[in-house]
């Protein structure tokens, strides 16, 4: 039954042979480094089936580094194939290939496990919980996404990528034109993926909604959280959209049904439909908790609390309910008429208010404050005018009857760059350089900080500014090349040359990682920013339980207050009482191991091979349902132990030992 | 510093001004209506840009910690319902000034253009397959490929179908673009103010040889187009529906000119109409998955009640597949 093994890479190609090599040499340079260090019970205890959230947010926010890496190469490669007219480097397909891997693993595999990864480190700790509400679910989560990711990763040496663009349209990405399976990847490998971060989204909304330490009510929580949660439900809302959607794709890919075929009925308007549906909220679901991770960025460094809390929320309540009823913006020019084109356009256009309020909220924050240029800090300041061009030409494509001349042109391209690198990609590195210490107990170097932010900052913008441009001249998305005379070629020359300054500002900052990881001081304190909420009031890196004694909370910015009452580092040692944890599980990634290769079967069409595999899912649910281990305690004295090595107890000074 | 933003700013130029932007350069009424609306989007946006980037500059260089600001403590500061209301206000107002020029001129857009209201239209069916573009002039009784002639001045209506994927047909010097789709049809008013040639294109990505989908429209005086359509009609060969389904396999090909339109055939807009697709000469590198047999697939004989088609069948089968 099934697959033709000896055809199932790749090959001619020297850059694929060369990726290849490449990815065999370090699977092996992994497996004999951690045999010869002996590290493979560390590896499996301490990570593989942890169910802590900061190890969990962690392996996501490692995964999306990774990511945008892969993501960040994949735009090189086009900048290069286009940096001049009639180039040869890549042909049409391996450059539709590209784009379309650049563009899911931008959006699903970089920005999503980002964010999500801020959002299980930080989330728990702001609002004073020990984990999230499911802590095994999550680590479930983690792992499908990632299982997701990888069968998506290898698509581009096994079998084919997909090459239909990462809205994937119908019929393009059906049998009739694309036969391959390249697109089996895309149906299958993200629906692996989409099931984990829907289970993400119901488990931060029982988080956020009963986990919070007392006196936390909803108008109490930090902005971040306030984000995550809103997120979380847009995430519930339009993920299983999405679910569906990719089903029926599988559908018509592997067992010829024809919902959104040319022929026998099919439509591929619906597609369409369903994909935008959930697209379009997709890119909330990854800007509303940057919005956040701004918002906390900005208070800290004006030392000011957020202006205007309240119409915080209404805004980001009004652009999560917008976000629901824009999908048609991304094809006014499929005609379906005035009047529905002048609705959408008005929803869409009507984001800008909500997002304008944030943006005037945030510099009325800054106002009066003293503003303090660390490198977080400079990342959310660069936000703001980065995404303000990003915002109105968001409002020039809104404009339905303006669309129809930049529709799919490359003057799109720039706007949805300026939306989302501002957007996500600032905010993950403020996020990051932000929460660090608090993640490993060391900081991120400063110094290397600021020339990554400027490198970055200068590159995004000399590679995306001339696309409005050559948007506005003509030229199209998604084309591999264009002509000599279509005089486009001094913008793309200019537009890659910022590619390349934009790809020194990452290595920076891998650089940073790697030098502050080997070098940085190790004895920062807990609060190395003089901070405001709740997760800088424990220790950095965190101990595993996170609070001693759950703090209670008595108004916004808790713990910036609490400072000023004098009242945080004092722990009495009677008021410490033993911690109910949850036990670790290999079961989540086991689930992932046998996910992996039931998609990779269905990939290939071995329909057997992959009902064989799915029994291992079935015994896996099987096994978890007659799991009857309900976690362990922590003892007092532990406990004690612990909080001796970074505080002291009962009364004690403030001042903090490494 | 001025200096330098200066000195940026001259480089620059060149590169911009070096160049025509086609949007800025309509050659037609309802690209000239789209760039209107487009212009008074730019000033309103100018306006926001400015603001917020003044009011950014100022805020960021005049509260910035300074070493004699040590120490110092920022105060209190909830919010002010005024300036939330204020900063909730302008902006609807804003999106009310762009959203009725908007609606009016996606309204516009679906009728001819002023002063052709009464015309009547010089109607050509568009026909995007993999990767061409097929125009039909029942009048004329004229097929075109990769290019298309209008006369200058008249209205033309532009019926739109697609043979194969999802495509975008879009000539932004003369009107902005709309999609084309299988088994339906889509309107495009086009008029022309003066001869030219202006370059057309798909936008909406296909496949392989989507980067390469351009057309040429070509303006001419009523005579000059008269003139061709004559010309046409004597020296170009007859269109066959054996030609015609070859001209749909996916390929490249340069401009041809036919007498005959094969809206006699198939018209691709009705929804009945057959498929025409060839699942197998898309196959490219990579493993290949399983392909389904549809049908009401024009190759498949068993749903066709046309004698003739299956005579035309049988004799030509094989050559469907050498390309
Ligand atoms: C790191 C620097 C980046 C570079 C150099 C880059 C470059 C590009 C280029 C050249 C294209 C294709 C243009 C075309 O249509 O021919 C593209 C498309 C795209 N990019 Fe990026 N990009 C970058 C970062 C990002 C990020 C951070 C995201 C998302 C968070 C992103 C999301 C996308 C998406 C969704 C597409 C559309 C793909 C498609 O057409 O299917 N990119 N990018
Ligand atoms: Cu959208
Ligand atoms: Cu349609």
């Amino acid at each position: 039954m099934g697959i033709k093994w000896n055809e199932i890479f790749v090959g001619g190609d020297p850059l694929l042979v060369g990726s290849q090599i490449a990815i065999v040499l370090t699977v092996v340079a992994i497996v004999v480094g951690l045999t010869y260090f002996k590290k493979w019970g560390w590896l499996w205890r301490e990570w593989l089936t942890t169910v802590d959230h900061k190890k969990i947010g962690i392996m996501y926010i490692l995964s999306g580094v990774l990511m945008f890496f892969r993501g960040g190469i994949d735009g090189l490669l086009m900048k290069a194939q286009t940096a001049r007219p009639e180039m040869n480097f890549l042909d049409a397909q391996h450059y539709n290939e590209i784009f379309t891997t650049h563009g899911v693993i931008m959006i699903l595999f970089m920005a999503m496990p980002f964010l999500i990864g801020l959002m299980n480190v930080v989330v728990p700790l702001q609002i004073g919980a020990r984990d999230v509400a499911f802590p095994q679910l999550n680590a479930l989560s983690f792992w499908l996404f990632f299982s997701g990711a990888m069968l998506f990763n290898i698509s581009f040496v096994v079998g084919g990528s997909p090459d239909a663009g990462w809205t994937s349209y119908f019929p393009l990405a059906g049998k009739e034109f694309s036969p391959g399976i390249g697109n089996n990847y895309y149906a299958i490998a993200l629906q692996i993926a989409g099931l984990g971060t829907l289970m993400t989204g119901i488990n931060f909304i029982v988080t956020i909604l009963k986990m919070r330490a007392p006196g936390m009510t909803l108008m109490k929580m930090p902005m971040f959280t306030w984000t995550t949660l809103i997120t979380s439900i847009i995430i519930v809302a339009a993920f299983p959209i999405f679910t569906v959607a990719l089903a029926l794709m599988t559908f018509d890919r592997l067992y010829g049904t024809h919902f959104f075929t040319l022929s026998s009925g099919g439509s591929d308007m619906l597609w369409a439909n369903l994909f935008w549906l959930w697209g379009h909220p997709e890119v909330y679901i990854v800007i509303l908790p940057a919005f956040g991770i701004f918002s906390e960025v900005i208070a800290t460094f004006s030392r000011k609390t957020l202006f205007g809390y309240t119409s915080m929320v209404v805004s980001i309540v009004g652009i999560a309910f917008l976000s629901m009823i824009v999908w048609v913006h991304h094809f006014y020019t499929m005609d379906a008429g005035p009047a529905v084109n002048s609705f959408f356009s008005i929803t869409t256009m009507l984001i800008a208010v909500p997002t304008g309020v944030k943006i005037f909220n945030w510099l009325f924050t800054m106002r009066k404050g003293r503003i303090q240029f660390t490198t977080a800090m400079l990342w959310a300041l660069a936000f703001v005018p980065n995404f303000v061009i990003g915002g109105v030409t968001g409002v020039m494509l809104a404009m339905a009857a303006a669309d129809y001349q930049y529709h799919n042109t490359l003057f799109l391209v720039a706007h949805f760059h300026y939306v989302l690198i501002p957007g996500v990609v600032f905010a993950v590195f403020a996020g990051l350089y932000y929460w660090w210490p608090k993640m490993f107990g060391f900081m991120l170097n400063e110094k290397l900080g600021k020339y990554h932010f400027w490198l970055f900052v200068i590159g995004f913008n000399v590679t995306f500014m001339p696309m409005f441009f050559l948007g506005l001249k003509g030229a199209v998305r998604r084309a591999y090349t264009y002509s000599a005379e279509s005089g486009f070629a001094p913008l793309f020359l200019v537009s890659a040359i910022g590619s390349i300054i934009l790809a020194i500002g990452f290595a920076v900052f891998c650089y940073n990682i790697y030098w502050s990881f080997r070098y940085a001081k190790r004895n920062v304190s807990h609060d190395p920013w003089d901070a405001r909420t709740l997760e800088w009031m424990t220790a950095s890196p965190v101990q595993f339980y996170n609070f001693a004694v759950v703090p209670e909370v008595k108004q916004l910015d808790a713990f910036w207050h609490m400072k000023k009452r004098g009242e945080t580092l004092t722990l009495k040692e009677s008021d410490i009482k033993k911690i109910h944890m949850p036990s670790n599980s290999g079961l989540p990634f086991y689930m992932a191991v046998v996910f992996g290769i039931t998609g990779f079967f269905l990939v290939f069409e071995a329909h057997i091979a992959a009902a064989v595999a799915a029994i291992g899912i079935v015994i896996g649910l099987v096994i978890r349902s007659f799991d009857y281990n309900d976690g362990y305690y922590v003892s007092v004295d532990e406990i004690k132990r612990t909080e001796r090595t970074w505080r002291n107890v009962e009364g004690g000074t403030e001042n903090h030992v490494g | 510093m001025k200096r330098l933003f200066a000195l940026v700013i001259a480089g620059l130029l060149p590169l911009l001004g070096g160049c025509e932007m086609v949007v800025f350069q309509p050659q037609g009424p309802a690209a000239r209506s789209i760039t209107e609306l487009i212009n008074w989007s730019i000033w309103w946006m100018l306006l926001v840009v400015v603001v917020v980037f003044a009011l950014f500059a100022y805020i960021v260089w005049k509260y910035r910690d300074r070493p004699e600001r040590q120490g110092e403590e920022p105060p209190e500061e909830h919010g002010s319902t005024v300036l939330e209301i204020v900063w909730t206000v302008i902006p609807i107002l804003i999106v009310i000034a762009l959203t009725i020029p908007t609606v009016r001129t996606l309204y516009d857009l679906e009728k001819p253009p002023k002063g052709y209201e009464n015309e009547k239209p010089l109607v050509i069916h568009v026909t995007s397959a993999d990767w061409k573009w097929i125009f039909s002039y029942p009048e004329q009784n004229i097929e075109t490929v990769n290019y298309v002639n209008i006369p200058a001045n008249r209205l033309v209506l532009f019926k739109m179908t697609s043979a194969s994927t999802m495509q975008s047909f879009w000539v932004p010097a003369l009107a902005g673009q709309k999609y084309t789709m299988n088994k339906m049809e889509t309107e495009l008013y086009v008029v022309a103010d003066r001869p030219g040639s202006y370059e057309g294109r798909n936008t909406n990505f296909n496949g392989r040889g989507y980067a390469h989908m351009q057309f040429e429209v070509l303006a001419q005086t009523p005579q000059e187009f008269e003139k061709w359509v004559q010309e046409v009609k004597q020296t170009a060969p007859k269109l066959t529906k054996e030609k015609y389904e070859q001209l749909l396999l996916p390929t490249h090909l340069g401009r041809l000119t036919f007498v005959d339109t094969h809206l006699q055939w198939v018209n691709h807009a009705d929804p009945h109409s057959k498929t025409y697709t060839n699942p197998e000469l898309y196959r490219g590198h990579g493993y290949q998955g399983k392909i389904f047999i549809r049908e009401d697939n024009y190759k498949n004989s068993s749903t066709c009640n046309d004698e003739e088609q299956k005579a035309l069948e049988s004799d030509s089968g094989g050559e469907h597949h050498g390309h």
